[in-house]
């Protein structure tokens, strides 16, 4: 019997998600991964079984190579997250792609998430205990109505939609991430900026106690963003609680981030603590550390090299070994969306 | 200290060494088989080679400055395994760009090359080892003769500069571990320089020496 053979006879319907590329010829007979809401994915307990039994397999026939990483990939969270993680119901997004998303066990342990160490493995190991209850957002600055919003209230400030962004790192390498949140505009809406307000400031949280590396990672903390007030109303700019079906990771920017998939991903600040609507264009952390390689507005464009590396491809961390080397589109190919904002700007001066 | 060598045969110690050479890349592959390389295993072994092949350059400088301190000569005899090392995981890094990240285009790798500064070093630091591992073999130290043989691996000074620039241009905020590397080299030849320096003046004290005594005949 082969590997595939017996993965099918096991339980065809559990198999459903498989994406690896080991179980290619078994996921033909099955749905396509974008099918499938989360929350009828696999519990725990029994892909834990079915990982040991698996495992068992993959001895027993030898059927682990470095090519095919082990089955059942991006449903494997290494973090238990809790039942009441869950978020839902959600509305489906047209601004999502159908491109299968990076396993949850990648996004989950790739992080750029400086206030917890500088290695890309350090925030999955290092941000486990981080407090993120209680939590508030202070909305502040040129606003009619600035406000202090407690999660939960602004949790249900409006309807949570699954939006499937491409998320394409500075460092030249992109996931494909299910993130959960609104539109930032429907938070501006509720507090009212005022005709001054231009901008809006971004404010991580940083605390020393839980976040004792934070003097090490080379850039000024807290970690500050920003962007003009048109493109924080554009609705692609989502305020962010969740990913995968749950509330999001620690090290993934818990409780609550900002995600602009036409930007490279440093703009998109995590664990939001102050939101400021200004006259004046903010300054913006990696802008800080280094004028000359992070602008202000960053917008993914594969014409314009980062001084050190070219930006004209990238690689697709999808689960493979080996990942996938490909074309860089210009704002992470939401131009349709996007570049109406930036008509007339040189993109070369204002990277 | 005295010289173990004396009481240990030295190469019954030459195999052992060679496997522990072997312990990082033995790893990686355990790695790779089970699944531990991370999102970005590609960028994972690029980071884990280049890393071990400076690593493996350090303890070759390091040999020399033992074999002194320490008094043990026998040392000097596991130098051209360490360099060449060094020059193994140096290969598997450089590899590593060539194929994945340039994926063979010579074009874009002569670009690299030319426009990023970081590339620019760790291309320097790697071609300059090639020599010295073409003349590593006994031979080859025979046809160049010890003085033009010293003189041509004395690169390795250059290569290991080069590399911790390469690293140091290449990270994007957090120096640590560069800067770690940086102290290391410093120190080994920091050690060479004084080294240099002392056996100057005691060579120019001798011949002072030799000259006043020289002087008193005359007079």
């Amino acid at each position: 019997m082969t590997f595939v053979g017996l993965l099918t006879a096991i339980d065809r319907e559990r198999f459903r998600v498989l994406t690896s590329e080991g179980v290619t010829e078994a996921s033909m007979l099955i749905k396509k991964p974008s099918d499938i809401p989360y929350s009828e994915i696999t519990p725990k307990s029994v892909y834990m079984n079915r990982r040991k039994f698996l495992a068992g397999v993959a001895a027993a026939t030898g059927a682990a190579t470095l090519g095919a990483r082990p089955v059942s990939d991006w449903l494997e969270p290494r973090y238990v997250l809790a039942d009441e993680a869950k978020l839902g119901p959600l509305v489906k997004s047209p601004f999502s792609t159908t491109e299968p998303p990076t396993p949850l066990k990648d996004v989950s342990t790739y992080n750029n998430y400086y206030e917890f160490g500088t290695d890309k493995s350090d925030p999955a190991r290092n941000a486990t205990k981080f407090v993120t209850a209680p939590w508030s957002v202070t909305v502040e600055g040129e606003v009619n109505k600035p406000r202090k919003f407690d999660l939960e209230e602004l949790r249900k400030l409006a309807p949570l939609e699954e939006r499937i962004y491409r998320h394409r790192c500075v460092e030249a390498w992109s996931i494909v991430v299910p993130w959960i949140g609104y539109s930032f505009s429907a938070l501006a809406k509720e507090v009212d900026p005022k005709p001054t307000a231009k901008f809006v400031a971004f404010q991580s949280y940083y605390d020393l106690k839980q976040m004792p590396l934070g003097p090490r990672a080379g850039i000024e903390l807290p970690y500050v963003e920003g962007l003009r007030l048109d493109e924080a109303m554009n609705p692609l700019a989502l305020l962010t609680f969740g990913m995968f079906g749950e509330t999001l990771p620690n090290q993934d920017g818990a409780p609550v981030r900002m995600v602009l998939p036409w930007k490279y991903g440093f703009k998109s600040v995590k664990s939001l603590v102050r939101i400021r609507f200004v006259k004046d264009m903010p300054p913006t952390t990696w802008n800080i550390a280094n004028a000359h390689e992070y602008g202000f507005y960053s917008n993914v464009n594969p014409q314009v090299d980062h001084p050190r590396w070219s930006q004209a491809t990238e690689r697709r961390l999808d689960g493979s070994f080996f990942g996938k080397r490909i074309k860089t589109l210009m704002f992470n190919g939401y131009g349709d969306q996007v570049a109406s904002m930036y008509n007339g700007m040189d993109l070369r001066k204002y990277y | 200290m005295k010289d173990l060598s004396r009481h240990i045969n030295m190469r019954w110690l030459k195999p052992p060494i060679f496997l522990a050479c072997l312990l990082p890349l033995a790893h990686l592959v355990w790695m790779g088989f089970h699944d531990e390389l991370g999102a970005n295993p590609v960028e994972y072994i690029t980071h884990s080679t280049g890393t071990w092949a400076l690593v493996g350059l350090c303890v070759t400088l390091s040999m020399t400055p033992l074999r002194r301190i320490l008094k043990q000569n026998w040392l000097i005899r596991f130098r051209r395994m360490f360099g060449l090392f060094a020059f193994f995981y140096a290969c598997l890094h450089f590899t590593t760009w060539v194929w994945i990240y340039s994926g063979f285009d010579i074009h874009a790798m002569i670009a690299d090359v030319y426009k990023r500064p970081f590339i620019t070093m760790g291309f320097t630091a790697f071609v300059l080892l090639i020599p010295l591992a073409i003349t590593s073999t006994s031979g080859m130290i025979r046809r160049l003769g010890g003085r033009r043989w010293n003189m041509l691996h004395r690169l390795i000074y250059i290569s290991v500069c080069a590399g911790v620039i390469h690293y140091l241009w290449l990270v994007k905020s957090d120096k640590t571990i560069p800067l770690r590397f940086a102290a290391v080299v410093a120190v080994l030849l920091g050690y060479r320089v004084i080294h240099y320096a002392l056996q100057r003046r005691e060579q120019a004290a001798a011949a002072a020496k030799k000259g006043a005594r020289e002087s008193v005949y005359t007079a």
